[in-house]
């Protein structure tokens, strides 16, 4: 954040950012997109390749079916309109990451267009238009050889082409983004609905979600736009807002000292955190698109549309409105559960279970206890092993008074260690709440008995000395006493 | 007619990596600009009401199964591979 920057505060900022994101993510399909290779991360080098994804004489590419449902779901989710037809281009360069010299690409008839994506930024929303969905293959991967890995320092390079011809699709947002932060939300909204569609793994580390940033400043209000510079290598949520943050910055000062910004591609360096100008050919993005004669067009009719359309699950932004409205969860706790996919999952089968008199306590574990273990054991919901069900039944015991909630605690600590069911746990260890007025009020004299000073203080009417007599029924009965008895029964007493 | 320049030769030459002296270059670009002059005969087609096409083959959605198929072995992928190194091609320093 700096002196130029809108700090959400409401302040009028000198410069307003105008951004736009192109996201490629890899789909989770089990070939590539245009020849049988299987998908691999980290398999040997070229150890996944055929004729046809190293681009050899002879062969022919042939459109996986998988990846086109996948990308028209994801267009879809995207609110995205499918084109009836839409063809494939080359896009003709020459660098080593692609065997064919070109890589084949959608240009002028992509797949999808004219969607949008709401970002909930808190305070308010902001709806980023989605100029197109298009569909390519992935590049090869290079190694540069020498010391530094940089290729500017390296003498050869090796190339690995398992990742070449890997499903891709592009998403390309409209200039619609105004903030760093919005930029940064817009992605983490986009992975979440891509991974409820289950048609990528997302992961940035892997590089299965990359996202390119452009950018350009215009004064708060102005209409025309600035010049804009492309971000590259902003892997992670942190980088592109750290990236973007730079660049505005970087950006607001040329205009202050009356300089021009200069349109070029930047590199983001997370470890400096700036951005440098990568020195390309200029030709270099005469990229000469032209129909692949290779490939027939691809048309989608409406059904085949629809049938993908009813295959899409109940996604992020319905479920924490399904939450709010219809099961009455706070706002954070319904945006938390819906913020994984397969916590929601959970949370929607412990629902079903409980009914709706007792989902919220679900809620609470799931995001409280539950979550707070997970967090510290470094583990997804999916490896806890710990069932709905199970959970349903440790809150069943709770909310039936057969366990004291604190007692629930650690026979949720045991279920986690144990992975045992909390019934077998409790008849094991014999923690079932004491809730028999006759035994509690035989503990209840005992305590009374041996604390006449604190007893004599009660009657003084210091009324908070009571909670010390109930500590000691509670020591007494290893905490499985219901508390809420122990106190009437002693209350009654004491009153004598 | 001249449908190329000097200069629009030179750039696909740059684009494909050529490198062509300057008799070489007139040469291209004369016989380019002959290609070039042969093939806009076809702008004088009356093509009112004709659709764009981008394939000469009336079909569509050839689409495969997302079936694996065996690859190639490491030692075969790089086997036209002039030169390799740790399993992969070995290429000179692109700059």
């Amino acid at each position: 954040m700096n002196k130029y920057m809108n700090n959400n505060t409401g302040e009028m900022a000198k410069y307003e950012a105008v951004i736009g994101l192109e996201t490629h993510v890899e789909l989770s399909t089990n070939t590539k997109m245009f020849c049988g290779c299987a998908l691999s991360f980290g398999a040997e080098p070229n150890t996944r390749t055929c004729p046809v994804c190293l681009g050899l004489p002879g062969t022919l590419p042939v459109i996986n079916s998988k990846a086109v449902q996948f990308a028209i779901k994801t267009a879809l989710a995207l609110n995205c309109s499918i084109n009836k037809s839409s063809i494939f281009h080359r896009k003709n360069y020459f660098y080593a990451d692609m065997p064919k010299n070109y890589q084949i690409s959608q240009y002028n008839r992509p797949l999808a267009s004219n969607g949008f994506l709401d970002v909930d930024m808190g305070s308010y929303v902001r709806r980023v238009g989605i100029t197109r969905v298009h569909m390519e293959e992935d590049t090869g991967k290079l190694i540069h050889t020498g010391s530094s890995g940089r290729i500017s320092e390296s003498d050869a390079s090796i190339v690995d082409y398992n990742r070449a011809g890997t499903p891709l699709i592009e998403i390309v947002t409209e200039p619609d983004i105004r903030t760093p932060a919005e930029a940064k939300e817009y992605l983490i909204a986009l992975r979440n609905i891509i991974l409820y569609l289950d048609v990528s793994d997302c992961s940035m580390e892997q590089g299965s979600l990359r996202c390119d940033a452009n950018i350009s400043l215009k004064p708060a209000g102005a209409k025309s736009m600035g010049t804009k510079t492309e971000i590259k290598n902003l892997n992670s949520f942190r980088f592109i807002q750290r990236g973007l943050e730079y660049e505005y910055k970087r950006q607001a000062g040329l205009l202050e000292e009356g300089k021009k910004v200069l349109q070029q591609t930047r590199h983001y360096d997370h470890l400096t955190d700036t951005t440098s100008a990568l020195r390309l050919k200029e030709e270099a993005h005469d990229y000469r698109y032209f129909p692949d004669p290779d490939l027939v067009p691809l048309i989608m009719d409406k059904d085949a549309v629809q049938d993908i359309k009813r295959e899409i699950p109940e996604l992020p932004g319905e479920k924490i409105k399904r939450y709010l409205e219809v099961f009455g969860l706070p706002d954070e706790t319904a945006r938390l559960i819906a913020s994984d996919k397969d916590t929601a999952q959970y949370f929607d089968r412990c629902a079903n279970i409980l009914g709706p008199g007792k989902l919220k306590a679900a809620a609470n574990w799931i995001t409280g206890d539950f979550a707070a273990y997970l967090n510290k054991e470094s583990l997804k919901i999916k490896q806890s092993g710990i069932s709905a069900e199970s959970l349903c039944s440790l809150i069943e015991m709770i909310e039936g008074g057969r366990i004291s909630s604190k007692i629930a605690k650690s026979v949720f600590e045991e279920m986690a260690q144990s992975k045992k069911e909390p019934q077998d746990i409790i008849m094991e260890h014999n923690l079932e709440q004491v809730s028999d007025e006759g035994e509690l009020s035989k503990i209840i004299d005992e305590v009374i008995a041996a604390n006449d000073e604190v007893v004599q203080q009660v009657k003084d009417g210091k009324d908070k000395a009571i909670g010390f007599l109930i500590g000691q029924v509670m020591a007494k009965t290893k905490g499985k006493a219901n508390p809420a008895l122990v106190n009437g029964i002693m209350s009654k007493k004491l009153k004598k | 007619m001249k449908i190329i320049s000097l200069e629009q030769a030179s750039h696909v030459a740059k684009l494909a990596e050529l490198e062509l002296s300057s008799d070489e270059l007139d040469k291209i670009t004369s016989q380019l600009d002959d290609i070039l002059g042969h093939v806009a005969k076809i702008n004088e087609a009356d093509t009112e009401g004709v659709r764009p096409t981008s394939h000469t083959l009336d079909t569509n959605n050839v689409l495969r199964e997302d079936t694996v198929k065996d690859s190639l072995s490491q030692e075969d992928a790089l086997k036209n591979a002039p030169q390799q190194s740790g399993g992969g091609f070995l290429v000179p320093k692109i700059d």
